[in-house]
């Protein structure tokens, strides 16, 4: 097992402690030793059981393709927008009630009473508008940059597949605070739904839970968005990543390889 | 892509990934600045615009207006530019769904090695026309706003019939204006044409009763009305009356 090794501080060689001789000390443990290598020892421990140093250099010292620029940050500026919309989220569940009797109060309370209640309920509706915005920008970016072709065209579908399920996290959510606009926003798109051909009628029905719009919609609507699809959404996003990672990030399509100048020179 | 374009490609994607920077610190360092940018992005929107909170949803409501969340409209606006009946499923489902396929398909239709953007006038352009339409909806979608008043005049086959009649039609219009038709409605001069038919001469095509029962048990995306009609007869009738007077000639 390889060990962190720190470079030495830049003392002049006599303030440098000398490393003690083995047998030095009566075998006893010097704890200050043992406090200075806690960091250390902590990580080494859980490697010594888990072997995850190895996964972990290897995401984390891939090497990014030359110039790689800052439109290569959309993709994970996207999976900060959604770990945002992850953490406000669950704050608001503590506090939301999905029945239509209360929903509304609950809703209320948290915008007018709860400490910070507005603010929060601000961030997850806002950053709702902002995921949607760095999905789309993130998507153009691999378009333009022909980044779906050979051989990242699994990353590509997987893509479309969390562009779907985020649309899908808005239309759901739009409905919980249960006011006037939400109410037949929701309606008329359930309605839109059933249109569909051959699925339509049965998305429309599940969606609702019945032919009409009752009391079990809301809370399905609810575990819809706050279990099924964020579910959903973190799993492709681990798959994702994994290809991200594995295949690497294209190179700007206009960058060609020039032969590394030793190359070029052994083969003179 | 053919096998040797293939490994030409891998070929001179290992030089340049060679040739690249470790992931962290470098990579990470710029995506931390755009962890910092959307955070601020959002804190501010939230602290600046807040969370507003709407009257509470009541299904037997005069009042609303069925508007989805921004990112929404361009579909909405897909339903007003398509206008014959018979079409409507096909822009609400069928033009998204055909967009969905193509999206998933892109990678096996789209197989030549060139990546640069304008080496590939066709995707290129595709993606550019894509991008204005969407724009282009959107923004119709946040400029009509629904409106909530009617300036057709009293026909003067209502005046005839006497006061009593004139008060029930201005009721109606009152009712109609107020319940988010003209969303998706024309009546004269007010309301959007689509998705709905125009309704400033209905009453020569249907009888007030198909009226009543369309209100009731209407065609998607038209929102049924029945809760009002339970909750509200007078309003309901009132309703009916209106649009049951509205016909050429009066
Ligand atoms: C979400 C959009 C929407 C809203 C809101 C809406 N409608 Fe409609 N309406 C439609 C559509 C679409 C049709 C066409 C359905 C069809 O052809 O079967 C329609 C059809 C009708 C018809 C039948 C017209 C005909 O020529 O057969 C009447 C009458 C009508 N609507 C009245 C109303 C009234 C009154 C309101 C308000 C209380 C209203 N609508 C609200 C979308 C809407
Ligand atoms: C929840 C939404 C998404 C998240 C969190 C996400 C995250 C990421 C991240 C972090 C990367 C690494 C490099 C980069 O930023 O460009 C990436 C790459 C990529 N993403 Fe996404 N993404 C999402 C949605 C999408 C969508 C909607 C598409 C397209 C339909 C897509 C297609 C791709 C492709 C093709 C790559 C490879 C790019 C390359 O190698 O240059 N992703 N994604």
């Amino acid at each position: 097992m390889p060990k962190l090794k720190l470079p030495a501080p830049p003392l002049p060689g006599k303030l440098n402690p000398a490393p003690r001789r083995p047998g030095e000390g009566n075998g006893k443990v010097d704890p200050l030793d043992v406090a200075k290598e806690a960091g250390t020892s902590a990580v080494g421990w859980v490697d010594e059981r888990t072997s995850l140093s190895g996964p972990a250099r290897w995401v984390m010292f891939r090497k990014v393709p030359k110039g790689t620029n800052w439109f290569y940050t959309l993709g994970s500026a996207t999976l900060f927008a959604f770990l945002n919309q992850a953490v406000t989220g669950v704050f608001l569940s503590m506090y939301y009630d999905p029945s239509p009797t209360r929903a509304y109060e609950s809703i209320r309370y948290v915008t007018n009473e709860a400490f910070l209640g507005e603010f929060v309920r601000g961030m997850h509706k806002w950053g709702s508008s902002v995921m949607v915005i760095l999905v789309f920008l993130h998507m153009a970016r691999t378009f333009f940059f022909g980044a779906y072709k050979y051989p990242r065209e699994l990353n590509w579908i997987i893509g479309v597949a969390l562009l779907i399920l985020t649309m899908a996290m808005s239309f759901t959510g739009y409905l919980l605070p249960f006011d006037q606009r939400s109410y037949w926003a929701t309606i008329v798109g359930v309605n839109i739904n059933g249109t569909g051909p051959l699925v339509g009628p049965y998305l429309s029905d599940f969606l609702r839970a019945g032919p009409d719009f009752g009391a079990t919609t809301l809370s399905r609507f609810y575990a819809i968005h706050m279990l099924l699809i964020p579910g959903a959404i973190i799993t492709l996003i681990g798959a994702h990543l994994y290809l991200v990672t594995k295949l690497g990030t294209t190179a700007p399509p206009w960058l060609k390889a020039e032969p590394d100048e030793r190359l070029a020179e052994e083969q003179a | 892509m053919n096998r040797i374009e293939k490994e030409r490609y891998l070929r001179e994607y290992s030089v340049l990934k060679a040739q690249g920077k470790p992931f962290f610190p470098y990579a990470v360092a710029k995506d931390s600045v755009m962890a910092v940018v959307v955070m601020a992005t959002i804190i501010t929107l939230s602290i600046v615009l807040g969370a507003e909170l709407g009257p509470k949803a009541d299904p037997t409501t005069t009042t609303y207006t069925p508007r989805p969340e921004w990112y929404f409209f361009f579909l909405f606006e897909l339903l007003r530019v398509i206008k014959p009946p018979e079409l409507v499923p096909l822009a609400t489902i069928g033009v998204p769904t055909i967009c969905m396929i193509l999206l998933f398909l892109l990678p096996f239709y789209d197989r030549g090695p060139e990546r640069r953007p304008e080496r590939r006038p066709i995707a290129t352009s595709a993606g550019i026309f894509t991008i204005a339409a969407m724009g282009y909806l959107t923004y119709l979608g946040a400029a009509a706003g629904p409106p909530t008043q009617i300036s057709e005049p009293t026909p003067a086959s209502v005046i005839a019939q006497g006061p009593q009649a004139v008060k029930q039609f201005n009721a109606g219009k009152q009712v109609v204006a107020q319940s988010g038709c003209l969303a998706c409605h024309k009546i004269g001069e007010n309301g959007n044409s689509g998705p709905g038919p125009e309704l400033t001469r209905i009453a020569d095509r249907i009888p007030a009763q198909a009226i009543a029962r369309t209100l009731v048990n209407p065609t998607s995306p038209m929102p049924s009305f029945s809760s009002l009609k339970q909750k509200s007869p007078q309003k309901f009738s009132a309703m009916v009356d209106f649009l049951s007077q509205l016909k050429s000639g009066g």
